[in-house]
């Protein structure tokens, strides 16, 4: 972890909280970010339209 | 190092390394911008007084040819090359980080300007007036999609070198800590950028093909769903940028700080989570998809996006409050707004850019994306009506004050006509208000989007609009001059002081807080016993009440239309 | 600032004030109220946008329409057939450009089925003054449901940009009182 190397000796040793490190970290953000619309909008989406039945004749 | 001292410099003001590259870099982008903004508000002009049934100056062809162009150089040219400008300066400039690749962000830059030329040229042509939106079976020339893709992948790299950045800054250790939050801040807008112009080349390509003839077919319906992950989603870009922009000039002008660094930046993670499924707004009254998905994707899953925005809402102003009571400003609620730094271009335009986004085009984007009520505005003057609250009075306003404090501190020029800086923000904000206000007021009776001429003296059937439609689109001219005003006087005060202003030697004065806060309380106050916003409360509950109220209003309208299922 | 990187090392464990964590709750709240009126008024509103739809091909849309037309014509407009469809049945309006084709008469407090389809480009079906927007693609038909409830002369914009002479698209819809 990055945070374990603190040279100063600080009280401040504690871990860094989950949350602090996943804002901490732009290319998990960019994975979660770029995958909930794609699978919620985009391959929801194009799977209703490929869904779409023909008109009865 | 020995060369670091020819590679940077040092901010006089404010005491940061300076990459030269990422400055000449951030230049040349900024310019670009201006140029464009310049080029598509004229046409902008030209389209608005075109829907003046009174004045109606362009002929019909033009004026699609113009709307086309307006929309294009504007929407996309002028707020990307702007967005690029920002994300380099929130990396490389506030982390004291060199800029990645700046080859390649060169390169970035060219394509950019060659796609945008591009387009331009191809649209000046005449046979490519597709509108901006270009939904097939409507075609365009190969090159108008060409220059998009060029475009979008040169946006795209010059988001590849902001990460890059990041990597690097991180490696060098420039900065302790977390990244600040305005940096953070640009990091959900390239995130956000990143899924835009990806979607932008995965429909844009196939488009390109079908236009040379080597696809035979481009559903319309499924390029309108991935078109619009790209067409929404970069306004997404916008309102991330512009949201960091207000934190910076907040911070700038008046050492304001967030109240709490952990809701501002859970706020932004809730746009980089929710914020995209709003290209859904698009969608609503399409065939096709289910309800499900609509009710889901508008609603940015439950509304998580906008209770992002709501709490930016609060911690925005909130931050300028804190830091005004602690300057003193304390009787009352408001004497802390009522002696901020009004004079001040770059505050004047934050803060105006901040009330208009959220009445205006926060307000009326939920409720025009709400489903059922979608209906009553679809493809009416009130979807442009809003987004000119949300793109121009929020993003471009928001763009144009951080340029007062971008001038000197960047290009190291001073302001050539102060004066002219402090009215324009004023001049600008009131054209632009009234512009959104009368669209949505003319769309509120129907009066459609991308029409030449609603007294239909051509067709061979008629329909009567309302007087009251006709008032709606001459005010809307009006507004519209005022903003080019406004816009002008921006243009040529930024256009003179970057090619004759004086040079900047030592401290900056305009962008220095007022009054400085003494270093014992910059180093409390946002800490949970010193935060008193009463005034910044009751802003917000007067948001809240106008929203709610337009809210059902709205509902009230819809139930008075033919029942249908 | 918000341009320097945060003070406090571990940010996330400094506590919220109670005024921004009310806030949220409010914000969030609103949202839940805002979420459950789309949900509610399909369960209970009468004005939903219907999502039958069907993948159709231009010329059998065509066919389709001239069906109905050669069927229940009562009269023409400047060249344009007025069809008079009975209640309850299928009725089918054609977009291209640039005319909305036949022209139709509903009977008032009478509900129709009315397909919505496109020949060529996409159009926006836009009555007026009423004031109800409706994508209109090509290649898919769309059936809503709709209940006529006022006797007058409607118009039909079309809203979607469709070519230069889109400003001209205006079709009727008449409701006659029974």
């Amino acid at each position: 972890m990055a945070d374990s190397a603190e040279p100063t000796g600080t009280p401040t040793q504690e871990r860094v909280p989950f949350m602090q490190r996943l804002l901490d970290n732009p290319f998990l953000l960019l994975f979660i970010g770029v995958t909930i619309p794609t699978v919620l909008y985009l391959v929801w989406g194009i799977m209703e339209l490929v869904q779409i039945p023909v008109a009865p004749r | 190092m020995a060369t670091a001292a020819e590679t940077f410099r040092i901010c006089p003001t404010t005491g940061l390394k300076i990459h030269l590259s990422a400055q000449t870099l951030i230049k040349a982008n900024a310019v670009a911008a201006v140029v464009f903004l310049l080029f598509g508000g004229l046409l902008g002009l030209s389209v608005a007084l075109t829907r003046w049934p009174a004045v109606h100056i362009l002929p019909a062809n033009w004026f699609y040819l113009a709307l086309t162009a307006h929309g294009f150089n504007v929407l996309l040219c002028w707020i990307i090359f702007f967005e690029v400008a920002i994300l380099y300066f929130a990396s490389a400039v506030l982390l004291n980080s060199r800029l990645a690749a700046p080859r390649a962000a060169w390169v970035a830059f060219a394509l950019m300007v060659i796609g945008a030329v591009m387009t331009n040229v191809v649209v000046l042509q005449g046979d490519s007036s597709v509108m901006f939106t270009s939904y097939p079976p409507l075609r365009a020339q190969p090159g108008f999609y060409l220059g998009l893709i060029l475009f979008a992948v040169g946006a795209l790299t010059a988001v590849g070198c902001f990460f890059g950045t990041l990597v690097i800054a991180k490696e060098e250790k420039t900065y302790e800590g977390s990244v600040p939050l305005v940096t953070f801040g640009a990091i959900t807008a390239a995130i956000i950028a990143v899924f835009t112009l990806a979607s932008g080349a995965i429909i844009l390509i196939p488009t390109f093909l079908w236009s040379v003839g080597l696809v035979s077919n481009i559903d319309p319906l499924m390029y309108k769903l991935v078109w619009w992950a790209m067409g929404h989603s970069s306004q997404q870009i916008n309102v991330s940028a512009h949201v960091a922009v207000w934190y910076a000039i907040a911070a700038m002008t008046l050492g304001a700080k967030p109240i709490s660094e952990k809701v501002s930046r859970t706020a932004f993670l809730l746009y980089i989570l929710f914020l995209q499924l709003a290209s859904a707004h698009h969608l609503l009254v399409e065939p096709g998809l289910s309800s499900e998905w609509k009710v889901f994707n508008t609603s940015y899953a439950m509304y998580l996006a906008v209770l992002g925005s709501m709490i930016h809402g609060m911690t925005v102003p909130g931050a300028v409050e804190t830091a005004q009571r602690e300057r003193g400003y304390t009787k009352g609620l408001f004497e802390w707004l009522r002696k901020a730094p009004w004079g001040n271009p770059a505050f004047a335009g934050f803060f105006l850019s901040l009330v208009l986004f959220g009445f205006l085009g926060g307000i009326s984007g939920v409720v025009m994306g709400t489903e059922q009520i979608n209906l009553l505005m679809h493809n009416t003057l009130y979807a442009p009506g809003h987004f000119h609250a949300t793109v121009v009075a929020g993003t471009t306003l928001a763009f144009m004050a951080i340029t007062y404090l971008v001038v000197p501190l960047i290009f190291q020029k001073e302001i050539m006509f102060p004066r002219m800086a402090q009215w324009q923000p004023y001049i600008f904000a009131i054209g632009i208000a009234g512009i959104s206000v009368f669209m949505m007021g003319a769309g509120t009776l129907g009066v459609p989007r991308r029409h030449w001429d609603i007294t239909f003296s051509d067709a061979l059937l008629h329909y009567d609009y309302p007087p009251a439609a006709y008032l709606m689109l001459a005010l809307n001219g009006l507004s519209a001059i005022a903003a080019a005003l406004g816009g002008a006087m921006y243009i040529i005060n930024v256009v003179a002081s970057v090619s004759f202003g004086k040079s900047v030697k030592g401290a900056v004065r305009q962008a220095q807080p007022a009054t400085p806060l003494p270093a014992a309380v910059v180093g409390q106050y946002g800490s949970v016993a010193h935060v008193r916003i009463p005034g910044t409360v009751v802003l917000v509950t007067v948001f809240l009440v106008s929203f709610v109220l337009y809210y059902f209003v709205n509902w009230k309208y819809l139930s008075e239309v033919w029942p249908m299922r | 600032m918000a341009i320097s990187p945060p003070r406090e090392r571990l940010w996330w464990k400094q506590p919220i004030h109670r005024v921004e964590l009310i806030w949220i709750l409010v914000a969030f709240l609103w949202g839940i109220v805002m979420f459950g009126m789309m949900v509610y008024w399909h369960a209970f509103g009468k004005h939903n946008l219907s999502n039958e739809t069907y993948k159709v091909a231009p010329n059998e849309y065509y066919a389709k329409t001239e069906a109905m037309v050669s069927k229940y014509t009562v009269r023409e407009e400047k060249g344009i057939p007025v069809v008079h469809p009975p209640p309850g049945s299928d009725v089918y309006l054609m977009a291209r450009v640039w005319a909305w084709y036949p022209s139709l008469e509903f009977e008032q407090g009478q509900t129709y089925r009315l397909h919505l389809s496109s020949i060529d480009l996409q159009h926006g079906f836009s009555l007026q003054p009423m004031n109800i927007n409706i994508q209109v693609h090509p290649g898919y038909e769309h059936v809503l449901t709709v209940t006529a409830d006022q006797a007058r002369e409607y118009s039909i914009i079309c809203n979607e940009f469709c070519g230069f002479g889109h400003h001209t698209m205006v079709g009727k819809l008449y409701v006659v009182a029974k």
